[in-house]
């Protein structure tokens, strides 16, 4: 059982099959086979978020996923946020607010932020951080990342 | 990671025979925060790991007045503390669920998972204990059901035979004018292992606030979650006061034997452990007379 098996994920809307073995992380398989690289691989070990997907509506971070575990799930990731040609109200306000430096941390805490955004259209400032506290970003001081929430629910935080 | 073989069974029998097949090589996943980092960082390379992820029958929870609260093995932290049953009566569990790692962490995170690794810091562990709650455990035999503070045997280590899988937990439904919390103190303010843990749990008499029962239970200062049984005794039967909590807090604080590690001293464990009983125990009381 240590051999290869296909998984099969719809990502973004679309399907996808992946033959690989089950010692593969979901963050392996999204990034090596099927080459949906803006989930990064940060600390591998669940503590800095940059790996974060959406999976069957929750956030996870998929470098603890194994791939075989997601088997048939429904994924978002950053490449599904943009609608032809028209980016994401989160990755907008990232923009106009300059919250993003480097950029490694910000696919992973733009989709914490929309996982907080389906379930909490309106959050305060409190629950904006609670919501990006498993996403560290090394550049910002996360103030204009807060900002650039508030911003997307068209509050100010 | 090394390479292992996969299993995701269908039925909890199937898993109690793939774990009897495959000995001491075999490790159980749930929801894979604490397994997969060992495999990837702690040099744990098991020649086989078996998913529970199909197993349905292991999620969700249930709650009727008569029979209390029902809460499966592999139920994640964040459906945990969202139930509102939970945040209302259960009010520990909340606490501790809602306090453990981040969202993502949240997501995937077990109750089951985070008892069975028996670490002395778990969040889960000193909730489920002063809400007096029962494991049923499956095993090749049939099923048993043990006390969750009676799974820890030491610092990550359990009282569950190899070929056995926690299935589920049962809290009684608390009785009136009772009320449960649990507070841990971390450097960090949140993605971080608690230096000091305490859950306690409140119930006064029905017309004062004569407490009749306590439970206070302390985690990440001993080898395992314990019980502040002499603190607990010392409050039965008597009327809360500041001072009778100041008491108590003092003999939790000596229950406590904590060693000294990266976190914090011995010394500093100690003390943090009365201040946050006598804390707890003011927010316990306050929740027992709104509830």
């Amino acid at each position: 059982m240590a051999e290869k098996r296909t998984v099969r994920y719809t990502i973004n809307g679309r399907s996808h099959e992946a033959y690989i073995e089950p010692n593969r992380t979901l963050l392996e398989v999204l990034r090596d086979e099927l080459r949906l690289t803006g989930a990064k691989e940060g600390c591998g070990t669940g503590d800095c978020g940059a790996c974060s997907v959406i999976v069957n509506g929750k956030v996870v971070t998929s470098c603890l996923m194994l791939a075989p575990q997601a088997d048939g799930a429904e994924l978002i990731t950053i490449e599904g946020l943009a609608h032809g040609g028209e980016l994401h109200p989160l990755q907008q306000t990232f923009i106009e607010k300059g919250a993003v430096q480097c950029g490694f941390c910000i696919p992973g805490m733009i989709l914490a932020g929309k996982a907080l955004l389906d379930s909490n259209p309106k959050p305060n400032e409190h629950e904006i951080r609670q919501a990006i506290a498993g996403n560290l970003c090394r550049c910002t001081g996360y103030t204009k990342i807060v900002e650039a929430i508030a911003a997307a629910t068209g509050g100010v935080a | 990671m090394h390479r292992f073989e996969y299993f995701a069974p269908e039925s909890l029998d199937e898993a109690i025979t793939l774990l009897k097949e495959h000995g001491d090589g075999v490790k159980l996943l749930a929801g894979g925060t604490d397994l997969l980092v060992q495999m990837k960082e702690a040099g744990l390379h098991p020649a086989a790991v078996v998913s529970l992820h199909a197993l349905t029958e292991l999620r969700g929870l249930e709650f009727d007045e008569a029979d209390g609260l029902h809460v499966g093995a592999a139920t994640d932290m964040a459906t945990i503390e969202a139930f509102a049953v939970v945040r209302e009566r259960f009010a520990a569990l909340a606490d501790g669920a809602g306090v453990l790692g981040s969202v993502q962490t949240r997501n995937m995170a077990t109750l089951g998972g985070n008892i069975a690794n028996a670490a002395p810091s778990a969040d889960t562990a000193p909730p489920l204990v002063v809400l007096d709650a029962i494991a049923e455990i499956a095993g090749p035999d049939g099923s048993r059901r043990l006390p969750v503070g009676e799974i820890f045997a030491g610092p990550g280590t359990s009282t569950l035979a190899p070929d056995e899988i926690l299935v589920g937990f049962h809290l009684p439904t608390p009785p009136a004018r009772t009320g449960s919390v649990y507070q841990r103190h971390t450097p960090r303010k949140i993605m971080d292992i608690a230096v000091v843990g305490v859950a306690v749990q409140l119930t006064l008499a029905t017309d004062a606030d004569t407490i009749r029962e306590a439970r206070i239970c302390l985690g990440a200062v001993a080898p395992t979650v314990i019980r502040a049984r002499e603190a607990e005794e010392a409050l039965t039967d008597h009327e809360a006061s500041d001072e009778l909590f100041a008491q108590a807090a003092e003999m939790a604080q000596a229950a406590a034997s904590p060693i000294s590690d990266v976190r914090g001293s011995a010394e500093f464990r100690r003390y943090l452990a009365g201040v946050m009983t006598k804390r707890c125990l003011g927010i316990a009381l306050e929740r027992a007379k709104g509830a």
